[in-house]
């Protein structure tokens, strides 16, 4: 098209973006191998970071010499936990870790010291240098031995290893359970997951020594916790540190608190005033973790005969690894979200989050919510099962009634589940298929819900949850500055079409920049599920205020009332007659006496969504909008090796309003399959603290050949408050696997299972089990009729 | 000990000094500066560093550099031409075959590997020509979806001539 050609109003409408499935604006950048990533900034003089870490799971550390290791040539600084004067965490109330280990070590992994040199030998060389001399402590690798009595502390402060109890008791649960007419009582164990990110974790940091200046570029999820924690730990004032992130290779929630090595890139860049860059191996990006921990759950559930809820009580238990981290969060949503899902009134919840000699773990998409999420919905299934309903009706007699508060005061308005079972029932084939596969296959249904963004944030500094700027100038290009972190689930694409779809102009007009504080307002992070819900929003209010700006310039040059201006994108018009001026006059006429245009958008989340306070920690659940999913997996089993194979996955997720439906069927999908990977293969493995899981061949992910067909469907609910009605789209949808799976199993081959990763000789074991259980009553039969 | 390299890289004919340990992954991004071949792991496991050498799709992180001498190697930046993606980059793209994109270099040359040898792969073909290259955000749907769009392309490209 021809710049310059006249433009005919009568052809011009405004452009729609919003609905439409989008390729992400940064696609073009990472098929290419142009994206860059921390790893990818290879400076000529950049030094080369590494990490001495610990061989022992829990030890005082008694002396360090480092003065070899100084004299090395080509060393050109060493830091030990003495260079730093803060430690860190990412919630306020529990900031227990160094970046560096002073005084005393709690895995086996933590650093103990790190050293800057000219090259990778060098560097190595210098850890070897370093001498430590340790006095081992009693070290603890179970929460339950951790918990025991006469326990050595982990922490001065958690006496008993326990960094947190919740409880809570609502509504009136033994009353509850008195007029249920089924209870079954089990216990689930989960084992500890990890996020295994594409990218391993990498920082690259500049200390500009004239000026006092540092400039990390970290693999992070939340550029602006970083930005708090090196100011915290380094001592260096806030002013004086920029964070820009660059490229993100995932994260999952392995990087929503900042971690101990870009404060170390931070502490020795410093140290050596120059550059310097670390790139973690793929053993120490398991190392630095933050997973889903090990979980124990026993689970209680009473229920009328039409299959309604009238009680549940839960108790859980995690190993939280050896610091604090998100613990605290984690084992308050694993008892908020039993709530939001199904109707509850009455449930009873103890959770304990542990102190144990394993790296900390963190907060895995789904966070807190999955392990609890699979011993409701298997327990739920065997009930069903035992009382003769179908897994579909006993979810339907207890679907909520919206909009409503839940008993632990969680605000729910919009609600799609029962869409969502519609459609998985229909697009499997339930009710003509199930019973009916024939031996070793199997059906199996499960639900799952998630926050969209968190009401009350980890940092409560009083702004509003989510800001944006847009940028307009000249050249009548628009620039979106926003600190909401890209980091590949589509948040920048997902707020340009926001952007787009306001002003009624193409995506192509629009540019963003995401993640740099010296350039872009601040952002809380890429966690909870709160880009789109909050970023979104805030994105739409900018693009309204500067429209109204624009339509105001529009008004002035056609001089007629602001009310009449009608906006069709690329032409701002009075009435049907009028030739109109194209977007460049109306810039043009915008920036006449102001010069370049910043427009301003806000979003803040209402009280109401705030969790309440009917227990402490209860705020931790409140969400503006809840997303839900639904989900039938389909399985065969080879009776022989117990070989599983996961045919087919029908899933249904209400995002609220699909904003980008080629993203969001991307999030699903992405979600079920990292659900699959828990629930089939993946876990963590420890030796007296030593991890021999941190490699992605003991570390078993999916590969391309072991993941089934997922077909994924949405359903729009249109919350009230979301943007354009959306809701959370990347989450939800990974819960349901697990249990949908073991359900699917119990519909196969009549064995319950409790325990994952549901390997196959797991899975043998329970099938010889039952053989000879099977086996024994058939002969107790016999005797019995011979009697 | 350094050893004389003497190789076609993305067209281009080269000849260096290159240390007898250098892994061919460390070559193209430390010493080139190609940092679009991406490292994942310790080695082996996951695929990001996949490069075709010869034509042949190659863990650039098992792969040392000397051993490389006389031959042609391909990385992701030789595959967009005159700033127009190839067929596969376009699919990746189109198809949201790359969320995050760390994996995606690898991906894409583990196809351009498979596209060359067998032009319309089955579903199961597909599965099996990328099997050693992990990605952790999509569950292979659309990356499957996405080979199969630049393999339609390139066979309707064909048809076309």
């Amino acid at each position: 098209m021809n710049e310059n050609a006249p433009i005919k109003p009568d052809d011009v409408t405004p452009v729609k973006s919003i609905g439409v499935p989008m390729p992400l604006v940064d696609g073009p950048e990472k098929v290419s191998g142009k994206a860059q990533y921390a790893a990818d900034f290879v400076e000529k003089d950049a030094l080369v970071g590494r990490i001495l870490r610990s061989p022992l799971a829990h030890a005082d550390i008694l002396s360090i010499d480092i003065s070899a290791a100084e004299a090395l040539p080509g060393v050109i600084a060493v830091v030990t936990g003495q260079d730093f004067v803060g430690q860190f965490g990412v919630l306020p109330i529990a900031r227990t870790e160094w970046p560096i280990a002073r005084d005393r070590v709690r895995y086996r992994g933590e650093a103990v010291a790190a050293v800057a040199a000219i090259d990778v030998e060098t560097a190595q060389k210098a850890l070897d240098l370093i001498e430590l001399v340790y006095d081992e402590l009693p070290a603890y690798f179970t929460a339950d031995d951790a918990m025991a009595e006469g326990v050595t502390p982990l922490h001065e402060k958690r006496p008993n290893n326990v960094e947190r109890h919740v409880e809570y008791d609502l509504g009136q649960v033994d009353q509850g359970f008195e007029e249920a007419d089924l209870v079954f009582e089990n216990t689930y164990n989960c084992a500890e997951v990890c996020q295994v990110q594409s990218e391993p974790h990498a920082a690259i940091a500049d200390y500009d020594a004239l000026r006092d200046r540092l400039t990390v570029k970290p693999s992070t999820q939340v550029p602006y916790y970083v930005h708090l924690m090196l100011e915290q730990t380094l001592g260096m004032p806030k002013s004086k540190i920029r964070v820009i992130k660059p490229h993100i290779g995932g994260g999952f929630g392995a990087r929503t608190e900042a971690l101990h090595f870009e404060l170390i890139a931070g502490a020795l860049a410093r140290k050596a005033n120059g550059t310097v860059r670390i790139v973690s191996s793929r053993e120490e990006t398991f190392i630095t973790h933050r997973g889903r921990p090990e979980q124990k759950t026993t689970l209680k559930i009473g229920l009328k005969k039409d299959g309604r809820i009238t009680a549940i009580e839960a108790t859980t238990t995690q190993r939280g690894g050896a610091y604090a981290g998100y613990g605290t969060v984690t084992i308050l949503y694993s008892g908020s979200m039993i709530f939001a899902l199904y109707d509850i009134k009455n449930a009873r919840y103890n959770g304990y989050r542990v102190l144990t000699n394993t790296p900390p773990c963190g907060a895995f998409r789904g966070h807190g919510t999955v392990n609890v999420r699979f011993a409701f919905e298997s327990l739920l299934d065997e009930m069903a099962r035992e009382l003769g309903l179908d897994p579909f009706a006993v979810r339907r007699a207890n679907l909520l009634k919206p909009p409503i508060f839940t008993a632990n005061d969680l605000m729910v308005n919009s609600y799609g589940l029962p869409e969502c079972l519609d459609i998985v029932e229909k697009a499997s084939g339930w009710k003509k298929r199930k019973g009916k596969m024939g031996p070793n296959k199997g059906l199996g249904i499960a639900c799952s819900h998630y926050v969209s963004g968190a009401s009350k944030p980890v940092n409560w500094t009083g702004e509003p949850h989510a800001t944006i700027n847009i940028k307009l100038d000249f050249d009548g290009c628009l620039t979106i500055l926003t600190g909401a972190p890209e980091i590949g689930q589509g948040s920048s694409t997902i707020l340009t079409q926001c952007v787009a779809e306001v002003l009624g102009i193409d995506m192509e007009r629009i540019r963003i920049i995401a993640g740099d504080s010296a350039i872009t307002p601040k952002d809380n992070g890429a966690y909870s599920s709160r880009v789109t819900y909050m970023v979104g929003n805030a994105a739409i209010d900018a693009a309204t205020n500067l429209k109204s700006i624009l339509i105001g310039a529009a008004a002035r040059k056609l001089e007629v009332d602001a009310a009449d201006v009608e906006c069709l994108g690329e032409i701002y018009r009075a009435g049907q007659q009028d030739q109109g001026l194209t977007f460049d006059e109306v810039v043009a006429a915008a920036l006449e006496g102001t010069g370049t245009i910043t427009a301003r958008g806000n979003f803040d989340t209402i009280p109401k969504s705030w969790g309440g306070n009917k227990y402490r920690g209860a705020a931790i659940g409140g969400s503006m909008a809840f997303s839900y999913a639904a989900q039938v997996v389909e399985v065969s089993i080879d009776p022989d090796t117990a070989d599983i194979k996961v045919e087919k996955v029908w899933v249904a997720h209400d995002c609220g309003k699909a904003l980008n439906p080629l993203a969001v069927e991307g999030q699903i999908e992405g979600s079920v399959w990292m659900g699959m990977g828990q629930a089939m293969t993946e876990e963590t493995h420890f030796h007296e603290g030593l991890a021999i899981t941190n490699n992605m061949l003991d570390y078993r992910v999916p590969t391309i050949i072991d993941s089934p067909p997922i077909e994924a469907h949405i359903v729009e609910s249109n919350d009230p408050h979301g943007p354009f009605g959306a809701k959370e789209a990347g989450e939800a949808s990974l819960a349901g696997f697990l249990p949908a799976l073991t359900n699917a199993i119990a519909d196969a081959l009549d064995v319950r299972v409790a325990d994952l990763p549901i390997t196959p000789d797991r899975l043998m074991e329970m099938l010889e089990k039952k053989e000879s259980q099977d086996r024994k009553a058939a002969g107790a039969a016999t005797e019995g009729a011979a009697a | 000990m350094k050893s004389y390299v003497s190789l076609t890289l993305n067209g281009r004919a080269r000849e260096d000094a290159v240390p007898d340990n250098m892994l061919l992954v460390d070559f193209l991004r430390e010493v080139i500066g190609l940092t679009g071949t991406k490292i994942g792991c310790d080695g082996g496991e996951c695929g990001c560093c996949t490069v075709l050498v010869d034509g042949q799709p190659r863990h650039a992180c098992l792969t040392l550099t000397g051993t490389c001498h006389g031959s042609t190697v391909e990385t992701i930046e030789s595959l967009e031409f005159n700033g127009r993606l190839s067929a596969i980059q376009r699919g990746f793209h189109e198809n949201l075959g790359a969320q995050c994109g760390f994996c995606t270099p690898g991906m894409i040359m583990a196809a351009e590997g498979l596209l060359r040898d067998n032009s319309y792969p089955s579903e199961d073909e597909i599965r099996h020509g990328m099997a050693a290259n992990i990605c952790r955000c999509t569950g292979y749907v659309k990356i499957i979806e996405s080979v199969q769009a630049a393999a339609r392309e390139l066979t309707d490209g064909e048809a076309a001539q």
